[in-house]
């Protein structure tokens, strides 16, 4: 402390200034002496533009948002992910059919194509319908398109019934054809359900299950990655077995094994939960492992030290002060551990292990198309695919996108 | 480097105690066990159940005693090769299992190797022409194998392989070779058998093998030594492969841990879309069977795989890159 004061007066009187006065001075008789009259701002230099302004004081949220929107790529997936999460919320609009709805006319249907011109002449969107014909020779169901019969869209409009969320009823949709015609834009099942429309519905399960399953693990790799790294010493090391033990289990057939472990005479719903815990449960090694690592480093700091002198509990320490350092690099390790759990979920529904019918994932589509008559014959059963590949990607995407924005001060 | 290997070989034993516990609770967690299934399959029937009968079996099994007795009975007897009788076949589960276990190694190295060969010029490739369009090209391709479910592509791959190629759907080798010994005939069936697999599961690696590699390159090259190098005029091929991608090469072996796991788990799948004669198709049964044993045994085995290779990859890690210096508490 005694230097303080010592170093406050140093420039206060420099010993070379009287000197370089008295020359100045010696000078000034054949000048005089100018003072400017203008106001004197001593900040002049430092004075920001509004638009440096904005920068300097803008919170590290918006630096990340500002940081993360120049990455297109990403902004483009996380746009269409939003889209997707949105039509969770009102799959029952969108889809044109009901989950469950079997149009026993049309079993095995190709997609109908959407068109616009019909003998040169615009008519707006509509479908052909389709001529159907059982070869006798072999079984073979063969539908064709026939011109005669134009199905114009309908837009905005009342069609199938359902009940919304399960709860309430209605029959309002986005899109349906007409009364007796058919809109199957990719094709029907066995049953002759509508794909598009289940996978519509598919997406409400796949999606939230990824959703649900990364809130799990967060949350549990936080709390023990946050306990193994404030106290280190044993509860660290018991931690780091546990870790150790967890990953050496490869993640699909122990999740296999447990989701057999499921009753089967449980609700679907119960399913799902339970479904959704396992994929939880095993994931948040990954997550508890950066947290501790961080933690060990963040917890010698003069702040946290600080805080447990004012006699903060450790709970409060961790988790207000020490964790929203590297909230953001959390959030970018949630976001790229949410593809593996929906691909985790399509690949046990795909077994036979994960969701079971009535409820409807992407997995339990897929597990239709298990053979080989799908690809060969119907080769549209096939296209659940690309709702997964795509939203896979997108999070792939996003979350590289987070990753360069994490940290917004490099 | 030996107080290393001895005190990794020693921490292997709890963990893999731990891990016989853990796989015995699960294989145990269904409610009921083998022969309550059996017996309603029998009524399912509509046949009669023989109480005598089952008494005696569930004695034979053990199933009536305390859960820690079973799995004392369960460890010791592995210890001594002998893991256990499967229900489901009414034999040891080592008979059972046979040639299932080598088969699934086989698939699992055949992976790696194939991983590597892949992700290696691409990665190389990516970094050397970092954003031009091959390198923007290629990591898309990367990631749209790791977006594309497993299953699926062995699916497609499979059935465009039989369409092109003529090769028998599914299993490991022509369905003629099924019974004979191995021969020079049988080890080709088995090769141009097990590209399909081999590819569907590589693909999901690859994306993430190339990244690390492409990395790990992009930091190397930046550094002072390779401009001064360039500065003096070393031919640029000398300058990359002379240090720069020595020094990257550590993502291959130090990922075997996290690859391993994953190959493991993506076979696992593939070879039941495939069916596979590995250990997938099998162990999906017996989980669904509540054939205990079985399933255990195949968990364990994968379990017991994936700690081996991770031992294996420090070990080539330590050897490979001598900076690394791994005391007691282990990195992976």
């Amino acid at each position: 402390m005694s230097e303080a004061p010592r170093r406050r007066k140093a420039p206060a009187k420099p010993k070379r200034r009287p000197a370089a006065g008295k020359r100045g001075a010696r000078a000034a008789d054949t000048l005089p002496h100018f003072t400017s009259s203008d106001p004197f701002d001593p900040n002049a230099v430092e004075v920001l533009t509004p638009e440096q302004e904005r920068y300097f004081t803008a919170s590290q949220w918006l630096l990340m948002w500002w940081k993360l929107s120049n990455h297109r790529l990403a902004v483009i997936s996380g746009a269409f992910l939003l889209l997707m999460y949105f039509s969770v919320i009102i799959s029952e609009f969108v889809a044109p059919y009901n989950l469950h709805t079997r149009n026993t006319d049309f079993i095995y249907a190709p997609p109908q194509d959407v068109h616009l011109f019909h003998d040169g002449k615009f008519i707006g969107p509509f479908v052909y319908g389709t001529d159907y014909l059982l070869k006798m020779d072999n079984l073979e169901r063969v539908y064709t398109p026939s011109p005669e019969k134009v199905y114009p869209l309908r837009f905005f409009c009342l069609g199938d019934q359902y009940k919304f969320w399960g709860e309430i009823e209605g029959s309002f949709h986005f899109v349906c054809p007409t009364e007796d015609g058919t809109l199957f834009l990719l094709g029907t099942d066995r049953l002759g359900r509508d794909i598009f429309s289940r996978i519509v519905y598919g997406t409400r399960i796949s999606l939230t299950v990824g959703l649900i399953g990364i809130t799990i693990s967060f949350l549990l790799g936080v709390v023990i990655g946050g306990l193994a790294g404030y106290y280190g010493g044993w509860v660290d090391s018991i931690v780091q077995r546990i870790i150790e033990i967890i990953r050496s289990f490869p993640a699909l057939p122990l999740w296999m094994a447990l989701s057999a472990a499921l009753p089967v005479n449980w609700d679907p719903i119960l399913i799902y939960f339970g479904i959704t815990i396992i994929l939880g449960l095993m994931d948040w090694t990954g997550l508890a492992r950066a947290v501790r690592s961080k933690l060990l480093a963040l917890r010698e700091e003069d702040y946290a030290t600080a805080a447990m002198l004012m006699g903060a509990r450790p709970g409060r320490i961790i988790f207000r002060h020490l964790v929203p350092n590297f909230l953001s690099h959390l959030i970018v390790s949630a976001t790229l551990a949410v593809p593996s759990m929906i691909l985790g979920e399509t690949a046990l529904s795909f077994l036979g292990l994960g969701m079971r019918p009535p409820i409807t994932s992407w997995g339990v589509l897929l597990n239709e198309a298990q053979d080989m008559n799908a690809v060969a014959l119907y080769p549209w059963l096939l296209y659940t695919m690309s709702p997964i590949v795509l939203v896979v990607l997108a999070f792939n995407f996003l979350g590289d996108g987070l990753r360069d924005a994490a940290d917004p001060y490099k | 480097m030996f107080r290393y290997t001895l005190h990794r070989l020693l921490v292997m034993i709890p963990n893999l105690l731990a891990i016989s516990l853990i796989t015995f609770v699960i294989i145990q967690l269904p409610p009921g066990d083998y022969l309550t299934t059996y017996v309603n399959e029998l009524q399912a029937q509509g046949e009669s159940v023989n109480e005598e009968k089952l008494a005696f079996l569930r004695q034979q099994y053990g199933f009536d005693r305390p859960f820690h007795e079973q799995y004392l009975t369960w460890l010791f007897g592995m210890f001594k090769g002998d893991f256990g009788h499967s229900f489901e076949y009414d034999l040891p589960v080592t008979t059972v299992v046979g040639d299932r276990v080598f088969l699934s190694f086989v698939i699992s190295f055949a992976t790696i190797i194939f991983t590597w060969i892949v992700s290696f010029p691409i990665g190389v490739y990516s970094a050397t022409h970092q954003y031009s369009w091959g390198d923007h090209g290629l990591t898309f391709l990367g990631f749209l194998g790791l977006a594309t479910p497993n299953f699926l592509l062995a699916l497609i791959l499979l059935y465009f392989a039989n369409v092109y190629f003529g090769t028998s759907i599914g299993g490991l080798m022509d369905p003629r070779y099924l019974d004979l010994p191995w021969s020079w005939g049988k080890i080709l069936s088995v090769l141009e058998h097990l590209w399909v697999p081999v590819v569907v599961i590589g693909t999901s690696n690859t994306a993430g093998m190339i990244r690390r590699l492409r990395a790990n390159l992009l930091d190397e090259l930046g550094k002072q030594y390779v401009i001064t190098a360039r500065a003096k005029g070393l031919h640029p091929f000398k300058v990359l492969v002379k240090y720069p991608l020595r020094m990257s090469l550590n993502p291959f072996i130090a990922d075997i841990g996290n690859l391993l796991p994953q190959v493991i788990s993506g076979s696992a799948i593939v070879a039941v879309v495939l069916s596979l004669p590995t250990t997938g198709p099998m162990m999906l049964r017996a989980l669904q069977s509540q054939d205990m044993y079985l399933a255990g045994s195949f968990l364990m085995y994968l379990a017991l795989l994936t700690v081996v290779g991770v031992f294996l990859s420090d070990l080539a890690l330590m050897a490979l890159d001598p900076r690394i210096r791994l005391e007691g508490g282990v990195t992976r």
